[in-house]
């Protein structure tokens, strides 16, 4: 809402020199935002002219242009430009006479655009100013000529200021109205809204005016037989009528300068005159040209299907939700939003009829955003407008039009009012200090709701508050406290800092979350949040789950290797290629108003938002990455509906049955970590060879996971459509007290290498290692109740044990069995080395483990060592055929 | 013969040589040369055997005397040869210490992260509970149970990220504000919760707006709680998240889900800009409507709520330009930070 000063002014006195900065710091103190100052952008010098003589010349073009002497100043002096009295100024336009008075925008002005002016050669003379057209001055769209001051009805002496006559002086302060703060959309409320401000007496406009009642009858009639939410779509209907309104008439400029503040531009006298009136007093207004109005207005909800033509000439098709205005020919306004094109102000029109009407605000709400018609109108019945105001401002608008248009006011209308009185309020005493803190006196409490226009009633010590018409959102006691605090000053609101009671600190998850984040930050990863956004395909891509390996050596079925190919790895080659072609559809949320239209679906994954900003950090030259992001991804269970087709209401609490319907609507949205890593892990430095990142960076993240847990992840071989089919880990927790095997793992997640053709489509290089661990699963394991193995302290004896075996057996499950066949007295088991080549076996491994072994009471012998670590082969040879290597 | 002359030449002699020598294995030839078993000393040791009973003791004393003076003297110059030459050993190791290989790669946390943590630690601090909620909310928890009926211009304002199909009623949760209701319905009053987290809004990303950013909401239902509680756990915590000069004004405002309602404005003297009053939330206390959603009673209990924004705080606290800095995961960005606020 934007509030020119000077209109304020006529309804509170602003002290002299009041800027729009005093009067948004009043205004925000009483809780109206500041958002803007509006300005007229014009500059003086901008004089009263009076043409002396002129003289038309032909140009070479066809066109006559006219070398006018101007007096600008009174003979003998000065011009408001320091130059000569008259002015020599050439003009194009023919709409002007000798001795008319017009408006001279001398040298050194300057008009909307910016225009500045300045004196130029032009056709051959010096034009020293301009004579200027309306629109120029930034006063409607008016060009056809120059502006004649006697069209406006002024005649000032020559060389008088022209902005302040013209009001183009004026500036206006731009508020943010809430929701709950209708009446605040017009000068009214506003200079309303300043008193309570400023303390400054607040003059009310609608007082300031007589309502005369319409002895002859204007039919109008209210049917309305689908009430919405059970509240009837008008409560008030005013028309009034005047009649022989003089249609050539111009709009004053002091109004075409205030609505052009307020940011309406002029349109006609009659126009203008109810949108300046609806300023005012925030009633929104409609002029009918009354000659083509069939019959008598019915007001009535549309038809199915019902057709009608609005006001931008466009035909809209109606819900049966809409209410019309209608007279005998069909619809003529869809009420509050806009009006219709057959019955509409013309510039023929010189009876008019004036509707003043209260519509009902989720009717209205409803009507303007069905049809995408956001207007002044709609704004203020959707917050509610003032029901006593409809008929005021209906005797305004007559009143501007009888003085401004020449019009005659009739004894035709009508006046439809079943607007209920507001209820009372009860207030008890002691209920606004006790909520708000602070020891109001009962002359605070009730000078403040006097001020905002209630009327109050004592009743056994407490208050019967009767809220003002214009203050719908005064609904309950604490509506009224707020205002009590509002009026008295929050800054008087004292700090009184409350003790809760004793709270049990973080929870597990939420201790486990922020050590994982600042484990990993402290072992070289670095946090970014990405936009949860993705494109279905990438969730497709990445969001499966991990299938497992049944062993790194893929086996190529008989006949069905393709014999051409020729290679070892055709078997993999193939099993890669089927992985990654499988059509796979992730369950998946898709956003139904999506900024980015690439990407309307939730994440499912962490992985390709990482990606895109590991692409985005190398194209900046960044080119050693490990980026980590915690967060939540949207999981939908295959074939659940989620959400709740209806909802309960609020304000109260939903029964047991629905509030578990409510809960259970929401998709599972585990937490989440993902990591992608690129280029080196160290940078080649002095004394220090680079270290690129690979598969085995990956996994080291995913261990700081475990670190920063305590629990163990287990990794296996898996394979992933989106990953290297040889360098992918598949990672699993271990569930204690599982029904079965099986369901004793479970897996959290995967880490390794993207496939290549997948880094490339990223714009990455060809190795990039990327992890994701579902960080819900691995928390759930960390109970913190581990039991305390307790510390040996006699001497350890340390072997080395070298095993050979087939290179396709997992070093973890060889040390697993070397483990397990050892027994009690190995307390730690290291693989130390990988060796393939001269001396072992191809297809064969030598992997090296250093034990170290301790007895719990007494030094162990040589002898008791060499026979745990035998025990330990014994158990590995037979489950994977390892033989020691000597 | 043992003489005088003779052994003191022979002390003199080893004396020299062991102050020439500055080497460990110099002096190891001198200590052979001149206490060794062939040494002149030693060899006037072996004359004693021929000296006769009554000057035995004199010259005992006499050869004795000169050689405990050798081999003081040779230990003497063997600490200091000992420790001139560790001395040079470790110069010559000496490196650039300006030089140094790092094997660890520089991590960072994210500061939005790192804020909503601290901020967490103030409320923990003063036995407040940290609460969580989905992203992916009811819209009964968004709005509903807020007290935004649905035909209330405060909803239309929202700019909601609606899911498919829309009849199903999710939205990503436009605020924390809905982690209040769960709060409330979960748990047993009195509450006193703080649950920071991701909200989203459909603001394309500039210079200010994010469509994804962070919040950090707090609830507080007791009985007998005022405005004066809420404007004293703002003033505790811009003050612990900011430093002690900060400084909290209310101005009234309208929220569908407080009553009264105020905005939060904050003021530090290091702000971004100098010394002003930004706009950091709003707040108020606990719509009656709101309570009821919950099933609570607002005759007996009351209470209050904020709302503050992480990534508009790090932005005046810590003088950062633009939104773009903080949401495009460029890693410069967080490295400012490292692990710490």
């Amino acid at each position: 809402m934007r509030v020119p000063l000077s209109w304020l002014g006529e309804y509170v006195d602003l002290a002299p020199g009041t800027t729009p900065e005093d009067v948004h710091a009043a205004l925000v103190s009483v809780g109206l935002e500041e958002e803007d100052i509006h300005r007229i952008a014009v500059s003086g010098p901008i004089v009263v002219g009076e043409v002396l003589e002129f003289v038309g010349e032909e140009q070479t073009n066809g066109k006559t242009i006219n070398w006018c002497q101007v007096r600008v100043a009174p003979d003998g002096e000065l011009a408001a430009d320091g130059g000569p009295a008259v002015h020599g100024i050439i003009c194009g336009a023919h709409n002007f006479a000798v001795g008319d008075k017009v408006v001279v925008t001398l040298p050194g002005a300057s008009l909307p655009g910016p225009f500045p002016i300045a004196a130029r050669k032009t056709y051959g003379h010096v034009s020293d100013g301009m004579i200027a057209s309306a629109r120029e001055l930034g006063l409607g769209d008016e060009h056809d000529g120059i502006l004649l001051l006697k069209n406006l009805g002024i005649d000032a002496p020559v060389g008088t200021d022209a902005i302040p006559l013209l009001g183009l002086d004026d500036s206006a302060v731009e508020i943010n109205v809430t929701p709950d703060r209708g009446y605040a959309f017009s000068i009214r409320g506003v200079a309303r809204e300043y008193s309570h401000a400023t303390g400054v007496a607040f003059r009310d406009p609608a007082l300031a005016l007589t309502v005369v009642a319409p002895v002859t009858r204007f039919p109008v009639t209210i049917d309305d037989q689908a009430p919405i939410r059970d509240r009837i779509g008008s409560t008030v209907f005013v028309t009034r009528v005047v009649r022989g309104v003089d249609p050539t008439r111009p709009t004053p400029a002091w109004m075409i300068a205030r609505l052009g503040l307020v940011g309406i531009r002029s349109i006609s006298l009659v126009v203008d005159v109810t949108n300046y009136v609806m300023f005012e007093l925030g009633q929104p207004l409609h002029g009918y040209d009354l000659d083509k109005l069939a019959g008598g207005i019915i007001v009535r909800r549309a038809t199915a299907g019902e057709k009608f033509t609005t006001l931008d000439a466009v035909s809209r098709t109606l819900n049966v939700e809409d209410l019309l205005i209608t007279d005998e020919s069909g619809p003529i306004g869809l009420a509050g939003v806009m009006g219709g094109a057959s019955t509409e102000i013309t510039s023929t029109t010189v009876n008019v009829l004036v509707e003043a009407a209260n519509f009902d605000p989720v009717s209205i709400a409803r009507s303007a955003r069905r049809h995408k018609l956001p207007s002044e109108a709609s704004k203020r019945f959707e917050r509610g407008v003032d029901p006593r105001v409809a008929a005021v401002a209906a005797a305004r608008v007559v009143q501007l039009l009888v003085d401004l248009a020449g019009g005659v006011a009739d004894d035709l209308g009508s006046v439809y009012d079943v607007a209920p009185a507001p209820e009372p309020i009860l207030l008890p005493t002691g209920f606004v200090s006790g909520l708000i803190g602070l020891a109001y006196t009962g002359d605070e409490v009730r000078d403040a709701l006097v001020q905002i226009g209630t009327s109050l009633v004592e009743a056994d010590g407490d208050l019967q508050v009767t809220p003002p018409s214009w203050r719908p959102d005064l609904t309950d006691k604490w509506t009224l406290a707020e205002e009590v605090a509002r009026i008295v000053g929050y800054d008087r609101i004292p700090s009184v800092l409350p003790v809760a009671p004793p709270g049990r600190g973080l929870t597990r998850t939420q201790t486990l979350r922020r050590t994982v984040a600042q484990t990993l930050a402290a072992t070289g990863h670095t946090e970014v949040l990405t936009y949860p956004f993705v494109s279905e395909a990438a969730n497709n891509l990445f969001g499966v789950a991990v299938a497992p390996a049944a062993a790194s050596v893929v086996t190529v079925p008989a006949g069905e290797a393709d014999a051409d190919a020729g290679v070892t790895d055709a078997g993999a080659a193939s099993a890669l290629a089927g992985s990654v072609s499988v059509p796979v559809s992730v369950p998946q949320m898709k956003v139904a108003n999506p900024l980015d239209g690439e990407a309307p679906f939730l994440r499912t994954t962490m992985l390709p938002g990482l990606l895109q900003i590991a692409h985005r950090n190398r194209s900046r030259g960044l080119v050693d990455l490990a980026i980590y992001e915690q967060g939540l991804v949207f999981r939908p269970e295959p074939g659940v509906t989620y959400g709740t087709p209806v909802l309960p209401a609020g304000g109260e609490r939903p029964s047991a049955e629905v509030e578990a319907v409510l809960f259970a609507g929401i998709v599972p949205q585990p937490l989440l970590v993902g990591f992608v890593l690129v280029g080196n892990d160290v940078r080649h430095q002095p004394n220090q060879p680079a270290v690129a990142a690979g598969w085995q960076s990956a996994l080291a993240a995913v261990q700081q996971v475990a670190l920063a847990t305590g629990v163990r992840i287990e990794v296996r071989q898996g394979l992933h459509p989106a990953m290297h089919p040889g360098r992918t880990a598949e990672l699993f927790v271990t569930v204690p007290g599982a029904a079965t095997a099986a369901a004793s793992t479970v897996s959290v997640g995967f880490a390794g290498e993207l496939l290549p053709t997948v880094a490339d489509d990223y714009d990455l290089p060809a190795v990039v290692a990327v992890a994701e661990i579902n960080l819900g699963l691995v928390f759930g394991q960390s109970d913190g109740d581990l039991t305390v193995t307790p510390i040996g302290t006699m001497p350890a004896a340390t072997q080395d044990l070298s095993l050979v075996v087939a290179a396709s057996v997992p070093a973890a499950a060889l040390r697993s069995a070397v483990a397990e066949g050892a027994g009690g007295l190995l307390e730690s088991i290291v693989l130390v080395d990988d060796y393939r080549g001269a001396g072992v076996e191809p297809g064969h491994k030598s992997l090296t483990f250093a034990l170290r072994f301790r007895g719990e009471e007494r030094t162990l012998t040589a002898a008791e060592a060499s026979a745990a670590r035998l025990a330990g082969v014994a158990l590995a040879a037979d489950r994977f055929g390892a033989t020691l290597r000597e | 013969m043992i003489s005088n002359a003779a052994v003191n030449a022979a002390v003199d002699a080893a004396l020299a040589a062991i102050a020439e020598a500055v080497t460990t294995a110099a002096l190891k030839l001198v200590r052979s040369e001149h206490a060794g078993e062939s040494s002149p000393l030693s060899k006037l040791n072996a004359l004693m055997r021929s000296v006769p009973g009554n000057q035995k003791a004199a010259a005992g004393k006499l050869v004795g005397q000169a050689r405990g003076a050798v081999t003081k003297a040779l230990t003497a110059r063997e600490d200091e040869i000992g420790t001139a030459e560790a001395a040079a050993r470790l110069l010559a190791e000496t490196v650039d210490v300006t030089a140094a290989a790092s094997a660890w790669k520089a991590g960072a946390r994210h500061p939005t992260s790192l804020l909503m943590e601290r901020a967490a630690d103030v409320f923990v601090a003063m036995g407040w509970e940290v609460a969580e909620g989905p992203e992916l909310e009811s819209e009964w928890f968004n709005f509903d149970g807020l007290n935004f009926d649905e035909d209330h211009p405060a909803r239309a304002m929202q700019d909601t990220f609606f899911v498919e199909p829309t009849d199903a009623h999710l939205v990503l949760r436009t605020q924390t504000s809905p982690v209040q209701l769960r709060a409330l319905l979960s748990r047993e009053l009195p509450v006193y919760v703080v649950a920071p987290g991701r909200v989203f809004r459909t603001d394309e990303l500039d210079a200010t707006h994010t469509p994804v950013f962070h919040q950090i909401e707090g609830i507080a239902i007791d009985k007998g709680l005022t405005m004066a509680n809420l404007r004293g756990t703002l003033d505790h915590f811009v003050q612990a998240l900011f430093g002690p000069e900060a400084k909290v004004r209310l101005r009234p405002n309208y929220f569908p889900f407080t009553e009264p309602s105020a905005e939060l404005d904050v003021w530090h003297p290091t702000f971004k800009d100098g010394a002003r009053w930004i706009e950091w939330g709003g707040c108020g206390m606990v719509h009656a409507n709101v309570l009821r959603s919950a099933g609570i009673d607002p005759e007996v209990y009351s209470g209050f709520a904020f709302g503050v924004g992480v990534e508009r705080a790090v932005m005046f606290r810590n003088d950062v330009k633009d939104m773009h800095d903080m949401v495009e995961g460029d890693i410069r960005f967080s490295q400012q930070f490292g692990m710490n606020l």
